[in-house]
């Protein structure tokens, strides 16, 4: 059996990671709560993000969770332009000819990366990259205790954002009864894309957090809408305290997997965790019961 | 005009029916080996890939120099992908490829060396180490590069000589290896020989990884759990930038990093990823000879053609693919022909001297497998961010360092 103090460790850094991991699902359960569509390209825009930064630092010299304020508005800029100029055509359209959109949005995106960037993995080598917080016998990654930090921050003005500002209210409207909204005489399309602007600045907040943390390789894209997926599935589609909830129990369940049972047997138990909440709790831990 | 005897148009007609009759190189014009070359330029292995299209890149020039054998290179990516490799295989010998060298990574070098056996065309492997691979009883595939467990004792056995040499024994080690086909392989091997081999530490625990992980937090946390002097450790290139990183945010010191024969902490990324923290670590691996005349002439042309490239870096990338066109182009001399089948039966007789082959070993000799025996390994450090050889001292360009310095 470890010593308390691994498995603490072990626990916090899986908090720390599962804070992030959270963020980044936060946008994609936005975008379906309100809009109803799946966005397959979910983690390539995350990789997209995770390259601004690399390219920031390399170029500029600026600092990630510097870069991460203006990623957030250009992205949130290209993303409401994006909804509005193109994918606002396919709301409404079979479910199919949305997946396939965003599929190819995805392949489009990640490929384009991979002739831009090239296959090698690109770091960003900060000068806390290397360092950690002594808490006693525990030590914590500064990268991420920032990374973790700044999704907070991210989560909780997105939240404000959604209780206590006019439009956020309207998007909520939208996302409950999307024709009585119209009816109203809501600005449907544009609060969409609005949604889908915040969306893609939150994963580019998430993306600037995690570069200091993983190498960046175009690759990255399909295992981080994977993983979104899981997290909103397990957190409660639309909520985005679920999409947090989920982010961290993703995170601690695997560190503590690894820990206790090995390494390898990680994926195993977050993947089998996802079953059995869903099993108890269909709607995940804190979406709406379906009546 | 003289008249021709029946004598001499005899003796012609004779003549030209020989000729006719031979295979088409042995006329005036000399015909090209066309040899397809199968690496993982991109995906996951990419640079490694690239290392060793380098030194194939080097090599037709060297070898037209050394053996008048004109080499022409078809290259195919397999994308670090199994099925992409198998592909690409089928494609190059329907483009007449007279023969096959690659590929790096085990499971490629499975899937096209079952190609090259249906197809009769013989395989030379640059770079594989699964056993299996000259253990399934093909006649077209011819590895000069040791197996797995082979590289594990030679590099267990090189422990003891570190130790040996730097007065120091740590007590205990753990063990941490990736979780693909060549990882499995070392494992094995390590598990079986580390019993039969003399060595002072105990081994705690062993904890496999996915080479593809991007945060290794959790295995190097366990690893660092077990209070272990010695990190035995087998890796390929990104996971070991990853792990090494995490050993320095844990500020986890042992006494060592060692490779018992591993990719990764030899390569100009991990040197250039980690700066300083790449230092110290020790591969015991296959080697360049560096006392070799044909390895200086190789060495010569490489920094030509990529000056900017240090040649330590793809010291083994490069060099043994060098060695496995040059045991494709040694073939096609002797034989006198590029007849796939006729390659294969002069393949299997190559004997190349010690002295004549870039890598360290005795002569190139194919035992009935088609298995080069007798590779030996170097203990190799990262000194002053170099691969460096230090181990054994007759062949040494630097002093070796154990126990290595701690971090943070």
């Amino acid at each position: 059996m470890p010593a308390l103090s691994h498995v603490a460790n072990a626990a916090v850094s899986g908090v720390l990671t599962g804070t992030v991991y959270g963020l980044m699902a936060l946008g994609l359960s936005a975008i379906f709560g309100v809009i109803r569509l799946v966005n397959f390209a979910h983690g390539e825009l995350m990789t997209l993000a995770m390259y601004v930064a690399v390219v920031a630092f390399q170029g500029l010299a600026l600092d990630p969770f510097v870069t991460m304020i203006g990623a957030a508005a250009v992205f949130g800029a290209l993303g409401y332009a994006l909804q509005r100029g193109f994918i606002n055509r396919f709301v409404g359209r079979p479910e199919h000819s949305q997946m396939l959109l965003m599929i190819a949005l995805a392949m489009i995106l990640g490929n384009a990366l991979l002739l831009g960037f090239g296959p090698d993995a690109r770091n960003v080598p900060t000068s806390y990259q290397l360092d950690s917080f002594e808490l006693g016998p525990m030590l914590l990654d500064k990268a991420r205790v920032y990374a973790a930090g700044a999704a907070v921050i991210a989560t909780s003005l997105l939240a404000a954002f959604f209780r206590l500002t006019l439009t956020g209210k309207a998007i909520r409207a939208c996302a409950d009864n999307p024709i009585g909204a119209r009816v109203a005489g809501l600005p449907v399309a544009h609060l969409y894309a609005v949604t889908f602007g915040l969306g893609a600045a939150s994963v580019a907040v998430a993306g600037c957090a995690m570069v200091p943390l993983i190498d960046v390789t175009p690759g990255l894209g399909p295992g981080y809408t994977l993983l979104a997926f899981v997290i909103v599935i397990l957190g409660g589609l639309g909520s985005m305290v679920g999409a947090l909830l989920g982010g961290v129990v993703i995170g601690v369940s695997e560190a503590l997997a690894g820990v206790l049972i090995t390494p390898s047997a990680k994926s195993m138990v977050s993947f089998g965790l996802l079953v059995l909440i869903l099993l108890a709790r269909p709607q995940g831990l804190m979406g709406a019961a379906r009546r | 005009m003289g008249s021709v005897t029946r004598r001499q148009f005899g003796v012609a007609a004779a003549g030209t029916l020989a000729l006719s009759a031979l295979p088409r190189p042995l006329r005036a014009e000399a015909a090209k080996l066309k040899v397809g070359l199968l690496l993982p330029r991109s995906g996951l292995q990419a640079l490694i890939g690239q290392s060793c299209q380098k030194g194939a890149d080097v090599a037709p020039e060297l070898l037209r120099q050394r053996l008048g054998v004109d080499v022409e290179l078809m290259n195919a990516d397999t994308e670090s992908n199994v099925d992409t490799a198998r592909s690409r295989a089928e494609r190059l010998i329907e483009q007449g490829a007279h023969v096959l060298v690659g590929a790096f990574d085990s499971g490629h070098t499975s899937a096209i060396a079952q190609v090259a056996e249906q197809r009769g065309v013989p395989f030379i492997v640059n770079i594989a180490a699964a056993p299996q691979i000259t253990e399934q009883g093909y006649k077209f595939v011819f590895r000069n590069f040791p197996p797995a467990p082979e590289i594990g004792r030679n590099g267990l056995v090189l422990l003891g000589d570190i130790f040996r040499e730097a007065k120091v024994e740590p007590k205990t080690a753990v063990f941490m290896h990736v979780n693909d086909t060549f990882g499995q392989s070392m494992a094995k091997g390590v598990a079986a020989l580390l019993p039969k081999v003399s060595l002072p530490f105990k081994l705690l625990d062993t904890i496999p990884y996915d080479p593809a992980a991007k945060d290794l937090t959790v295995e190097v946390s366990k690893a660092k759990a077990t209070n272990a002097e010695l990190l035995l450790l087998v890796c390929r290139l990104n996971d070991a930038i990853v792990l090494r990183r995490e050993m320095v945010k844990q500020r986890w010191s042992p006494m060592g990093v060692v490779s018992p024969g591993s990719p990764g902490l030899y390569e100009e990324q991990f040197s250039k990823g980690l700066g300083k923290y790449a230092d110290y670590c020790i591969t015991n691996t296959v080697w360049f000879n560096p006392k070799n005349e044909i390895t200086h002439a190789f060495a010569a042309a490489f920094k030509k053609r990529f000056p900017k490239d240090e040649f330590a870096f793809h010291a083994i990338n490069a060099s043994y693919t060098f060695d496995a066109l040059l045991i494709a182009a040694d073939a096609c001399k002797r034989a006198k022909t590029t007849d796939r089948k006729a390659l294969a039966d002069a393949i299997r007789q190559t004997n190349i001297p010690a002295t004549d082959r870039v890598t360290f070993g005795g002569p190139i000799k194919f035992n009935a497998k088609g298995q080069v025996e007798g590779d030996a390994s170097m203990v190799i450090q990262n000194l002053k961010g170099k691969p460096t050889v230090v181990l054994p001292k007759e062949y040494s360009e630097g002093k070796l360092v154990f126990p290595m310095p701690k971090v943070g």
